[in-house]
């Protein structure tokens, strides 16, 4: 698993990453009121906005942390967000995307640098 | 044996009563002064009407197959019920004529009741936009002195009157920017808005629904615009950028000239938020910051009623080189009399179209100038003194107690806290705001602006007296003890003494219920 310093997560299976919020971003927003994920078929760069996470505190964009075609959104968010708070790093996901270019990766945080980040906030 | 009056009854209290239990529900379900209330629709009075008026006669209804059979699905209330009904909600709301209401960025001041005065003169208030305007020559006159002095505070050359509150004006202001750049012919390539991360959500929003890609500009750790991050993303391709100042942290940015001055290099207008221009109202001019548009608050910096009291009213101050795309209509002085420009012809070529119907608010314009003309220039100097005056006592008096989230230097008319001091509390900054209401105190801004963690920004205005200062200061200092004091049931379980208790405002934006429906036997259904 990669991470982000916008605190997201993405996790490369073959050529499809499957991208989210952390664990961290998801206490820090506290409960997770709305979620928009992208429509299949969307390309999207990276650092691109793509997707909207509310809470009562506050709205944020999600950002694409690496570049590629969506395949599928997690809709379910779209009835049942608090699943973002309940399992951010995992049925918390957001999308699946099918990387361009998995090279892209090597930029990203591994969990131990993210971790190490995340006690410089 | 106790004091006796003429007809035999005691006159003062009787000595000791045993403690009544507080807990016991009342019959009623109103606590002494403060009657319960229900939704509107659970009345009993949906057949009754507060005026008699007798059946129509004559012609009969040109409807048709149209006309209705079903009841309308609106209760009917006697005079006395409705009055009661909206009498008793105002009660359980936190008002500015009953207490403090610090909220920042909001600019919650005391509405003067001299300009309520001269709003409800008849000249002004019994009048409508489709007169004749040899009729309306005094409310012209009064809108185009309003205008005047605006473009007087701002050192402006234009102002647009007919925005209906801040965001709208935000808009309106982006829009004469565009046609700038259309005119021009560099609008398709100036396609990004830039705007720093402690905005307003209102000015993305806008950038973002003119059409333009809203990109972040960093701040520094001062809590100012990242003058070096502003100019590495300027260039032929940014139409904007939009800055409030002093911004959203409370704090004057100093470096606005130089933004101001990178900002025309790369081709690009200047847009100035200006929700918080009653910090520097009388001190400043934008005018000579470099400013190309700036929407006025009225409802903010001079006074005039909102957040429920009565609509905004955005103005919009523009340079020389946006003034030809002002929206119509506008007032002109032909020196004997006042007319109204109306159409996108003759001097109005180039205006971009016109932002609503008619002129705008003319009911806050004449509460504005009231403002404005029952301060004077001096007295609108000392409004922005005292407003920042008022704002630094606050920080200087909590920040022993509550952790300060710019502690170097003075704020301007709003002091911003973070909630490193509740670390380890498990006290959040939502639960302190909570038990503020039981205090009988308005929040403050919680969460915003979002670069502080948990922050609380307060923001207490000019018309607050030291005392009304000192009350507030006191409580919060208490409050703040206690939270250290590991009182923590005080604050997971405020309010305690609110009309309601804590509300889930998860489930409430999770599963808002946005309509009444009649319940089960309801006798909407009967008639």
């Amino acid at each position: 698993m990669h991470f982000t310093k916008d605190h997201e997560w993405v996790r490369l299976d073959g050529d499809v990453a499957t991208v989210g919020i952390t664990k961290h971003a998801a206490d820090q927003l506290g409960d997770v009121v709305f979620v928009e994920t992208p429509e299949a078929g969307k390309t999207v760069a990276a650092k691109d906005s793509f997707a909207v996470v509310e809470s009562v505190k506050a709205a944020s964009d999600v950002y694409a942390p690496v570049s590629g075609e969506v395949i599928e959104g997690n809709v379910a968010l779209a009835t049942s967000p608090e699943t973002v708070n309940a399992d951010p790093e995992g049925e918390g996901w957001f999308a699946k995307l099918k990387v361009s270019d998995a090279s892209q990766l090597d930029t990203l945080m591994d969990r131990a640098a993210y971790d190490a980040f995340l006690a410089t906030l | 044996m106790s004091t006796m009056n003429t007809v035999g009854r005691p006159t003062a209290p009787v000595p000791h009563q045993p403690e009544h239990d507080y807990k016991h529900p009342t019959l009623t379900g109103g606590r002494g002064l403060l009657q319960d209330e229900h939704l509107i629709f659970e009345s009993d009075g949906w057949f009754k009407t507060g005026v008699d008026l007798p059946e129509p006669r004559g012609n009969g209804s040109d409807l048709g197959a149209l006309v209705r059979h079903d009841p309308i699905g609106l209760p009917g209330l006697s005079e006395p019920q409705a009055m009661r009904h909206y009498v008793r909600l105002s009660q359980k709301n936190h008002a500015i004529d009953l207490a403090l209401y610090p909220l920042g960025s909001c600019t919650m001041k005391h509405n003067p009741r001299l300009n309520e005065k001269m709003a409800r003169l008849p000249g002004f208030s019994d009048i409508h936009p489709l007169q004749p305007i040899s009729t309306v020559q005094g409310a012209l006159e009064l809108m185009d002195q309003l205008a005047h002095w605006l473009k007087t505070l701002t050192g402006m050359p234009a102002v647009a009157m007919s925005p209906k509150a801040g965001a709208h004006g935000e808009l309106c202001g982006l829009m004469a920017i565009r046609a700038a750049h259309e005119a021009s012919g560099e609008h398709a390539r100036r396609r990004k808005v830039l705007v720093p991360t402690s905005a307003h959500g209102t000015n993305p929003a806008t950038a973002a629904f003119v059409g333009y890609t809203v990109v972040e500009v960093a701040q520094t750790a001062d809590g100012r615009v990242d003058v070096a991050d502003l100019a590495s993303k300027l260039g032929d391709d940014v139409a904007a950028i939009m800055v409030t100042n002093p911004n959203t942290c409370g704090l004057f940015e100093r470096d606005i000239l130089e933004i101001s001055r990178l900002t025309h290099e790369a081709g690009a207008y200047f847009y100035c938020d200006g929700a918080n221009f009653n910090a520097i109202v009388g001190r400043v001019r934008p005018g000579d910051l470099g400013v190309d548009a700036m929407h006025i608050n009225l409802h903010k910096t001079f006074s005039t009623p909102h957040g429920g009291g009565g609509p905004g009213s955005g103005p919009v101050v523009l340079s020389a080189a946006l003034a030809p795309f002002a929206p119509a209509p506008w007032v002109v002085n032909d020196g004997d009399s006042f007319r109204l420009v109306e159409r996108e012809e003759d001097e109005a070529a180039q205006a971009f179209g016109r932002m609503c119907a008619f002129n705008g608010q003319m009911g806050m314009f004449v509460r504005a100038l009231s403002y404005m003309m029952s301060h004077g220039s001096d007295g609108l100097r000392q409004v922005a003194e005292d407003a920042v005056l008022n704002a630094n006592y606050i920080k200087a008096r909590l920040s022993d107690v509550m952790s300060a989230a710019f502690p170097d230097g003075p704020c301007m008319h709003e002091a911003l806290f973070d909630d490193s001091w509740l670390e380890g509390t498990d006290i959040t900054t939502l639960d302190f705001a909570k038990a503020m209401i039981d205090e009988g105190f308005h929040p403050m801004t919680m969460y915003f602006p979002l670069v502080v963690h948990g922050a609380m920004l307060i923001e207490p205005t000019e018309t607050e007296s030291k005392q009304e200062l000192d009350r507030f200061i006191t409580a919060l200092r208490a409050l703040a003890a206690a939270a250290k004091a590991g009182d923590v049931e005080r604050f997971k379980g405020a309010p305690f003494h609110a009309p309601l208790r804590r509300l889930d405002e998860t489930r409430a934006a999770r599963a808002p219920k946005l309509r009444w429906s009649a319940p089960e036997g309801h006798n909407m259904a009967a008639e």
